[in-house]
């Protein structure tokens, strides 16, 4: 049977329990003592029980009175870490505003255990409400978005079986991290692939090809290629390493942008008659003039325009324009490099600045391309505190803005 | 669980425990997949060892489980929300004990798949596709910790985004495949591995349902969408 549910109930219980004894006693005998016994055994338990669940009942009410003082509650909101009261058996008693947006509705009794169920959460859940002394622990949200959080938990003062969870979100130092080693494992790997070929033509050129003059000319000429993609790719390495290194823009000057298109143009002519594109650019009334280092935004419109020989030569010209912007309320150019080739697919477009995101491997490798000339173009554009921004359709060709403060 | 107030405390303590013990349980079937797919991509075999340890404390977690809540309905013999409780924790309880076995049946090819360098194409697909599984058990796990079974029915749906993504994983290891007989070997194991994804997809589709079921008593139809299409992809030359 299930048990009675409140103390109405209970006192039922207890009044059929005593005709039962009653009926029991009636009965006669040794049995009737023993049944009066157990019945009465029973009621006992029932009362201490309600009384004890009304003494349960009475802490997490007197914390909840605490978290549920209108003036802590908003404090608590204000607060901007997640934060969550929870009680003896891990179940949640208040969780504030940060926390409901972090992990969602967080309702009054729902078990932080089930809601945080790693081992490391449970770990330090079961040590803190066993030892009741504060400690922490990493917790990893991996999904939708993977984000990383140092939980510390500890006793509440003056509220006996309540405890406290403070979160402090370590997602940006962790992804920096990892970014890191992801840098040099992409990089290694994509050095490993143009010396494998390499070294598998030496092989050739030694074994089976040693003395077939055609075949020597071929290899030669792939081997040749294949040492040159692994010195640009080095240049481009150790140009966004340089630029890590110093991530704050020192000795700005006033650039002209007009006369450096003009010199890039000049010095891109033979790349982009290579691609059978013409390369217009227009002026118009903007400024011409913005603050920054001459050879970095030398590098970006120099990436920029290579790419839109590279991928956008099939729509035969390439469009540059300025026009008068603004960046935070502040005067500024931008200049726009528009191409009309096939176009990004949509799905790309947010990660093509990532380093060695390519959309098209084999095109790209066979464009002489290193994966690397957005991510520098984003860097370099980041650091004069400017913005980079790519529309793109299949079909329609590209457009690469770039806004730049003005001088 | 959540919000029972039940004159026997001793009770509650025990729909406590099987709820202590199933977030115990998720946490590692959602970390062991997690690990899973990570080890795979990285080659990481120390990492695959470890997995299959786990599986060994989630084989004896949810026999614990299987132990309690008989001993609970024998005992107690509780009724309705109650009863669901604790027959929905048995159900859910086997659903990611086999989700920790998928688990394991992956980490257990990393040796072989790893024994050469694949070309990082090949687990691009298979991540997107554990994303999609793992968010999914993540989301249900979520809601049967926070009692929110309004959003249960979508989250079925979400099986048809799984299974779609599988069917197009399947196109791609198999033209992978044809390009080098080479790959046949790497591509199977990994074509086992995509198929191990998509099954959590379906374990955390029924987990979806005993949440449902538990929370309101009733059933969650049954047109639910139950086959991937891989069974007609052909690629021909």
């Amino acid at each position: 049977m299930r048990p009675p549910e409140d103390p109405g109930r209970a006192l039922i219980v207890l009044a059929l329990a005593g005709l039962a004894s009653l009926g029991l006693a009636l009965y006669g005998g040794g049995l009737a003592w023993t049944g009066v016994v157990l019945v009465l055994a029973v009621a006992v338990l029932q009362v201490v029980r309600i009384a004890g669940r009304g003494r349960s009942e009475a802490r997490p009410a007197a914390a909840l009175q605490t978290a549920g003082d209108e003036a802590v509650r908003r404090f608590a909101d204000a607060m901007p870490d997640p934060l969550v009261v929870f009680g003896s058996s891990a179940e949640i008693i208040f969780a504030n505003q940060p926390a409901r947006e972090t992990f969602g509705e967080l309702r009054q009794g729902v078990s932080f255990r089930l809601r945080f169920r790693s081992a490391e959460m449970i770990g330090l859940l079961d040590s803190v409400i066993r030892e009741g002394k504060p400690q922490s622990a990493d917790y990893v949200e991996r999904l939708p978005l993977e984000r990383r959080f140092r939980v510390t938990a500890s006793p509440l003062g003056g509220a006996p079986g309540t405890f406290l969870a403070t979160f402090s979100d370590r997602t940006e130092v962790w992804r920096m991290e990892r970014m890191r080693s992801d840098f040099i494992a992409n990089a290694s790997h994509e050095l490993r692939t143009p010396l494998a070929s390499v070294s598998g033509f030496i092989e050739t050129l030694r074994g089976p090809a040693r003395d077939d003059a055609k075949a020597r000319e071929r290899f030669l000429t792939i081997m040749q290629e294949q040492t040159g993609r692994m010195a640009r790719l080095i240049d481009d390495l150790l140009s966004l390493s340089r630029l890590e290194m110093k991530p704050v823009l020192r000795g700005r000057k006033p650039v002209d942008l007009a006369t450096l298109m003009e010199r890039l143009i000049g010095s891109m002519a033979h790349l982009a008659s290579e691609s059978g594109v013409t390369i217009r650019s227009d002026w118009g009334e903007a400024s011409r003039v913005v603050s920054g280092e001459e050879d970095e935004l030398f590098q970006v419109f120099e990436n920029l325009l290579a790419n839109a020989c590279k991928y956008g030569g099939g729509g035969g010209r390439i469009d540059v324009t300025a026009s008068p912007a603004s960046l935070d309320g502040m005067p500024a150019v931008s200049v726009s490099v528009r191409d009309y080739g096939k176009g990004i697919p949509r799905e790309h477009l947010p990660r093509i600045t990532e380093r060695f995101y390519r959309v098209d491997a084999d095109e790209s490798r066979m464009r002489k391309g290193t994966g690397l000339g957005l991510a520098i173009v984003k860097h370099i554009v980041a650091r004069h505190g400017g913005q980079l921004k790519i529309d793109s359709a299949p079909g329609e060709g590209s457009t690469f803005t770039v806004v730049l403060p003005s001088a | 669980m959540a919000e029972s107030n039940h004159t026997v405390r001793g009770f509650d303590a025990d729909l406590h425990m099987l709820a202590d013990r199933i977030a115990q349980m998720g946490g590692m079937a959602e970390s062991m997949v997690y690990d899973a797919v990570s080890a795979l991509v990285r080659s990481d075999e120390s990492l695959a060892g470890d997995i299959r340890a786990r599986d060994v404390v989630l084989d004896r977690l949810q026999r614990e489980i299987d132990d309690k809540a008989v001993r609970i309905i024998a005992l107690r013999q509780p009724m309705a929300q109650d009863l669901r409780e604790v027959v929905g924790a048995m159900r859910i309880a086997a659903d990611l004990e086999r989700v920790g076995d998928l688990g394991k049946s992956i980490a257990k090819r990393i040796a072989v798949i790893s024994r050469e360098s694949q070309p990082r194409s090949f687990y691009r697909g298979l991540e997107a596709l554990a994303d999609l599984a793992l968010g999914q058990l993540k989301d249900v796990l979520d809601a049967y910790a926070t009692r929110s079974v309004e959003r249960i029915p979508d989250m079925r749906d979400r099986d048809e985004a799984i299974d779609s993504m599988y069917t197009s994983l399947f196109r791609e290891l198999l033209t992978y495949m044809m390009e080098d007989p080479r790959n046949i070997s790497p591509c199977t194991h990994l074509l086992f591995c995509a198929k191990n994804i998509e099954r959590i997809g379906d374990h955390a589709t029924n987990v979806a349902e005993t949440v449902y079921y538990i929370a309101t008593g009733r059933q969650l139809e049954v047109d639910r969408p139950k086959d991937d299409d891989s069974h007609k992809v052909m690629v021909r030359e």
